[in-house]
């Protein structure tokens, strides 16, 4: 290392002045002493940290992040969390220490990122949040979050169950499979349904639990409130995995997903669509993860010390079984 | 009147009554809570209920536990069960998947072949760091605990695998006599690793090593060779689990498959009454313990605890199991209650601690 920075001296003089005229005083303070290749080439370089590889989504998400990063030449320090926060917070740290222009990441929980996010704050590098937000009170330790509308996914997935049942006139059964305790996406998911389904009194969420987002994890609780309670009309499950996980449990009691179990998910992945379109699943409202350009495209803005806007939202639909069957040819993911 | 104090004496003297006795009371609650709890049908030709259901998600536990047991029992642990299930699953998945007929017999049996050898290389890999070069069991199986999440993702890259493939599923979900294939595997298990330590002596010079390595040495036994093998077993038996675990939902998750099942199995083998700190170990006791776990976690979802506070039920409950398995923490709990404290709760304690 020692090395590398005396051979590297001349170099490091020229990246002090590029990261002055690029990225302004701020980033220069935070590169000057140190050897690392943070603005070395003028590229500008950019420390993700995923959640995880938990589902056929967070791929493509990542997917989508390092092709925009390698296609916008942006240089992506890239760190999966394996939903930790622990491991999250070291990633960060690392970045900090790396002196990276920006840091993004993908909260695996909403809450307790306060000091991490003052420590990036205070060596002057700017952090985006993807996908995930964070619940602290003090906004300006981020400068914008790129991602869904959870709630607006959830409550679409109401709105969609309202219209159907319009003409129901006795109650509703709705069971409901959560995210990951905690987590944005089940916090909010779970919010914005509930917000749009209290329009008609007969709909009626008879019991909820977190399935972890993992099939498995949907599968087992399924099995558990197919036992409990013996009218299941609508399974609303945050995430398809579970959906999916929980088609094996319904078929094993004997129940025909889709027809005697209505099931509504979140996120458009592909087993999912291909259960839409097979009709096993009956609505899917979208939470596309292909973020990855206007992420770039934000990591370059906020790094040259433009203004960006706090809430950016990545733009996203609703499937129905009809829509599935002609989107699923050309679905990247 | 003697007569019965002494039977009941007797009876909770047993180092299986308390594990069985909380067992008991989780379902009773169950019962309480929903009568329906324990009802079983016949459904499709093989039994449907919750107990079953019970059964079935923890055959993969009771595996994964077995092997621990043995491992622990030699005074070591085994941190990288879980990935080690991770792994073995999206082999045997990956494979099936590039496979254009993956209904077929040969290639399910290939599949397994395939990482049932990859379990045996990496089981020999965590035996030799232990045995052979001597490091510490719990840091030996921590690089693989860590690298092999990562193999593990490796080989699926990163994507869940889905298969479509009925001979694979009925490994997790198959019925034999009406009992789900899983448990049945599992309890085949067991009794194989019973009768090969409880009808030979190898069950004797396994806690002979785990007491003391370096006196089973001198004493002519191959203390190493003993420790190696015990790391090949937990493997494969994490391995077979983590087919169950994939085959349950037919699709390999290389991140989330058998995510802290090292921590639930090695719980399993303390609640069964195996010391941590090797010698005796009680292969009924652990499946037992697997047992209460699984049934644990059911409970969550069949009372709808909500998941911000199940878990702090179920570490209340792990708590409590803990302490009553504790013959220490029994006998000073009888003695606050009676003024005459009885006798045989002072006796009690030596007895089970006495170490092998």
């Amino acid at each position: 290392m020692r090395k590398m920075r005396t051979q590297s001296a001349p170099w490091r003089a020229v990246a002090v002045l590029a990261s002055v005229l690029l990225v302004g005083g701020v980033a220069a303070c935070g590169n000057s002493d140190t050897g690392g290749g943070a603005a070395d080439d003028g590229k500008i370089t950019l420390g993700f940290s995923q959640v995880g590889a938990e589902s056929g989504w967070r791929t493509a998400n990542t997917t989508s992040i390092k092709e925009a990063a390698a296609a916008a030449g942006v240089e992506l320090k890239f760190d999966d969390a394996q939903q930790k926060q622990e491991n999250q917070i070291k990633a960060i740290r690392n970045y900090i220490q790396q002196k990276v222009d920006v840091i993004a990441f993908s909260p695996v929980v909403e809450s307790g990122w306060d000091t991490v996010l003052k420590e990036a704050k205070d060596a002057g590098i700017p952090v985006i949040l993807t996908d995930r937000s964070v619940d602290s009170a003090d906004k300006s330790l981020y400068k914008t979050f790129l991602g869904s509308d959870f709630i607006k996914e959830g409550r679409l997935a109401g709105e969609w169950l309202v219209e159907q049942k319009k003409t129901a006139s006795g109650p509703v059964n709705i069971v409901e499979l959560q995210g990951s305790a905690g987590a944005a996406p089940a916090n909010d998911r779970k919010k914005g349904f509930a917000e749009a389904i209290a329009a008609n009194p007969n709909l009626k969420i008879i019991a909820s639990q977190t399935g972890e987002f993992t099939r498995a994890g949907g599968k087992a609780v399924m099995e558990q409130f197919l036992k409990a309670n013996p009218k299941i009309d609508v399974l609303f499950a945050h995430n398809d995995d579970m959906g999916l996980g929980a088609l094996e449990a319904i078929t094993a009691a004997g129940k025909v997903p889709g027809k005697d179990i209505t099931i509504i998910t979140v996120d458009a992945v592909k087993d999912g669509m291909q259960a839409l379109a097979d009709g096993k699943f009956n609505f899917i409202a979208e939470c596309s993860p292909l973020l990855g350009p206007q992420l770039m495209d934000l990591a370059k803005k906020v790094s040259a010390g433009e203004e960006v806007p706090a809430r950016i939202e990545t733009e996203e639909t609703t499937f129905t079984q009809e829509q599935a069957k002609e989107a699923l040819p050309n679905r990247k993911y | 009147m003697n007569d019965t104090v002494g039977r009941y004496r007797a009876m909770t003297a047993h180092r299986l009554f308390w594990p069985a006795a909380v067992l008991v009371v989780m379902l009773a609650a169950n019962t309480v809570y929903r009568p329906g709890f324990l009802s079983v049908e016949l459904k499709d030709g093989h039994l449907y209920g919750t107990p079953i259901d019970i059964l079935r998600l923890s055959a993969p536990l009771i595996l994964v536990a077995l092997g621990m047991t043995v491992v622990i029992s030699t005074g070591g642990i085994d941190l990288s069960v879980g990935s080690m299930c991770a792994i073995s699953g999206a082999i045997a998945c990956m494979y099936i998947s590039q496979q254009p007929d993956q209904n077929s017999l040969p290639v399910v049996l290939t599949a397994l072949a395939m990482a049932l050898g990859v379990a045996l290389v990496l089981g020999a890999w965590n035996g030799v760091l232990v045995a052979v070069i001597g490091i510490q069991p719990i840091i030996a199986t921590l690089i693989l605990m860590v690298a092999g999440r990562g193999l593990a993702q490796l080989i699926t890259e990163g994507q869940i695998i889905t298969i479509n493939s009925e001979p694979y599923r009925a490994i997790g979900l198959g019925h034999v006599l009406t009992l789900p294939l899983a448990i049945l595997i599992a309890l085949a298990a067991a009794l194989l690793v019973g009768a090969f330590t409880r009808r030979t002596a190898l069950g004797m010079i396994i806690e002979s090593v785990g007491g003391n390595a370096e006196a089973s040495r001198l004493a002519g036994i191959r203390s190493g060779r003993v420790i190696f093998l015990a790391y090949v077993l937990s493997a494969v038996c994490a391995a077979v689990a983590g087919f169950m675990m994939t085959a349950n939902v037919s699709s390999a998750d290389g991140n989330a498959a058998g995510l802290w099942v090292e921590l639930d199995a090695i719980l399993a083998v303390v609640i069964g009454g195996t010391s941590l700190a090797g010698g005796r170990f009680f292969l009924s006791g652990t499946i037992l313990g697997a047992l209460i776990i699984q049934t644990l976690t059911t409970t969550v979802y069949a009372m709808n605890i909500s998941p911000q506070t199940s878990l702090l039920f179920k570490a209340v409950v792990v708590i409590a199991v803990c302490l009553i398995q504790a013959p220490a923490f029994r006998a000073r709990f009888a003695r606050r209650r009676s003024s005459a404290p009885p006798p045989s709760a002072v006796t009690d304690s030596p007895k089970e601690q006495v170490p092998a």
